[in-house]
């Protein structure tokens, strides 16, 4: 396995991350820009949707690990005869 | 085009039900199986039945012929776990069949009329049909089927499966039951409570099946609202989902053809050798997580903005919460961790290229109807004033799946995201599973035992009581000692006279 795919690479991966941190920023900049009409009157605060995404899969992956997958994790062959 | 009596909710399910059997033909252009080729061409045609029928008699023919046709589509696969899912899923549909079945006997007895038009929930008939149809839509509790049955067909099989059953269903909810109060609750529950099951999974087929109840409770909440808009969008999410949700099963199942693998412990790195089949896969996870320019952006917005026009704040909230959920099982999970993350090993080459073909065609109908909503817009049952490419909305969108994807790339470097593990994590269907079971094979025993203690009685312990008076000397005529047959005798003439007697 000689060749090199791109994120074979560790500086590839932080660059992806980097990339990620930029994107984020200027979505949050721009949000103070666009003019919004909000349904509801959280809609309109800054960068609601950006920080309830990412409260809402931190909590979602954190719930099922920790809570979900306790309750109901089995051994694989538990339905077996 | 559409004479007046067209059934405009049916021809766009019609349109996409058949959009979807063209390209999982072609997907399956190498299977000579014919009970599988049979299983899904009757399994497509059976959905086009139900959505065209006009009364409930033809409705309920052709529902049970999609339980039939997908049965034999799940046996087609002949391994000792799919026989036993085809079974299960067999079972699981004949109790929502007969739920609907009296359900329509009581409704049509009620009314009087055969015609599929809107009903109230009165009474239990209604309640009896709703539960038919939600069984097969998935409903929480009625839908451990799905996550059971899907994973057990074959690589060109679950494409089928995954189209066909819960539209239909959910074409049936529309038709009967837009703005039933309750489906928006219900809908509510189906599409959170499976992304938490979706980031435990291992087998990827089975994320998948868990992202599909929760797209199809968007649909349900969409229903449920009532209003045009809302079952606009639950239409256009459906007609959407069976295309996206499709390519995702198209992708997957070219991965499993090339590798033999459907775990995420197992798989890995493949982006290397199978850049198509990741790219088509990617196409197929931004469609269901919403990204603008794909198909998800202009269907789920729709219903989206329907709720929050009913200002509906805690049924938003939970769908927001659903949203960005399924970017990260969906979205993330499912390419993340067939095509990068760890390294696998593997090196498989790209599929067969009529799979490819079919997920072109696929990616192609996702990014259309993305870049160009107005045509998916036009085939709507109810008019379309909506403008989903709003500066805002874009903008929302987009800020969601960022926050999103940086959430799961940091749980990832830090350790915190649950690792792959091989289990199984139990569902609903446990009860029958394993729960039932052990009652069921007590009460069996019981009963068996019960028969041997009577059949012991009577022919053993009671006539040879009756007989040691007269068996000294028996003529041995038969095996049977003579007591048996006077006891038996006198307990004739007993009863001859008590009728007698008595009438």
């Amino acid at each position: 396995m000689g060749k090199k795919y791109y994120f074979d690479k560790p500086e590839n991966v932080r660059k992806v991350l980097r990339g990620l941190y930029v994107v984020a920023a200027f979505l949050v900049v721009i949000d103070f820009f666009v003019p919004k009409h909000p349904s509801f009157p959280w809609e309109g605060y800054p960068a609601f949707y950006g920080v309830y995404g990412f409260v809402a899969c931190v909590f979602l992956v954190l719930a099922a690990k920790h809570l979900l997958r306790r309750a109901v994790k089995r051994d694989e062959r538990y339905y077996d005869e | 085009m559409c004479s007046a009596k067209c059934n405009r909710l049916g021809l766009a399910f019609g349109y996409v039900f058949t959009l979807m059997a063209l390209i999982g033909n072609v997907y399956a252009l190498h299977v000579e199986d014919t009970v599988e080729q049979m299983a899904a061409l009757a399994y497509a045609g059976s959905a086009l039945g139900v959505v065209f029928a006009g009364d409930f008699i033809t409705l309920f023919v052709f529902w049970e012929l999609i339980t039939l046709s997908a049965v034999a589509l799940l046996f087609a696969r002949r391994t000792e776990s799919s026989f036993g899912a085809g079974l299960r899923y067999f079972f699981v549909h004949l109790f929502g069949g007969l739920c609907l079945l009296i359900g329509i006997a009581i409704t049509v007895a009620q009314t009087g009329s055969v015609a599929l038009d809107r009903m109230e929930l009165a009474g239990i008939g209604q309640i009896l049909v709703l539960t038919g149809i939600g069984l097969s839509c998935g409903f929480p509790l009625l839908h451990a089927w799905i996550p059971d049955a899907y994973p057990q067909g074959t690589v060109t099989g679950t494409v089928f499966l995954s189209v066909f059953t819960t539209k239909t269903a959910v074409y049936l909810l529309a038709r009967l039951f837009p703005g039933t109060e309750a489906l928006i609750w219900i809908g509510a529950v189906m599409a959170v409570f499976p992304i938490f099951y979706a980031v435990i999974e291992n087998d990827l087929r089975r994320v998948l099946s868990y992202s599909l109840i929760n797209q199809v409770g968007f649909m349900v909440v969409g229903i449920g609202v009532g209003t045009a808009m809302s079952v606009n969008g639950a239409v256009a999410h459906a007609m959407c989902h069976m295309i996206y949700q499709g390519l995702l099963f198209l992708a997957l199942g070219g991965v499993i053809y090339q590798t033999g693998r459907t775990n995420a412990t197992d798989l890995g790195g493949l982006y290397r050798t199978m850049p198509l089949t990741c790219a088509f896969c990617i196409v197929g996870a931004a469609s269901i997580s919403g990204f603008p320019l794909f198909s998800g952006f202009v269907s789920k917005s729709l219903t989206m903005s329907a709720v929050a026009s009913e200002q509906m704040a805690v049924v938003w909230f939970a769908l927001l919460f659903a949203a960005a959920g399924v970017f990260h099982h969906a979205g993330i999970k499912i390419p993340f961790f067939a095509f990068f993350s760890h390294d696998s090993g593997l090196r498989p080459a790209e599929p067969p290229r009529h799979m490819l073909v079919a997920m072109a065609m696929a990616a192609f109908a996702c990014v259309f109807i993305g870049v160009v909503p107005g045509v998916l817009y036009g085939i709507l049952p109810y008019a379309v004033d909506y403008q989903p490419y709003t500066l805002a909305h874009v903008l929302e969108q987009t800020e969601l799946l960022i926050f999103s994807a940086l959430a799961f790339t940091l749980l990832i470097l830090s350790g915190l995201y649950p690792s792959e593990l091989r289990s199984v994590n139990i569902d609903a269907d446990w009860l029958y599973r394993k729960g039932l079971k052990g009652a069921m094979v007590s009460l069996l025993n019981g009963v068996a035992e019960a028969g041997r203690l009577l059949d012991a009685l009577f022919h053993r312990e009671i006539p040879s009581l009756l007989a040691k008076p007269f068996a000294r000397k028996a003529l041995r005529l038969t095996d049977r000692p003579v007591g048996t047959t006077i006891f038996w005798i006198n307990v004739l003439f007993f009863c001859y006279l008590l009728t007698l007697y008595l009438w």
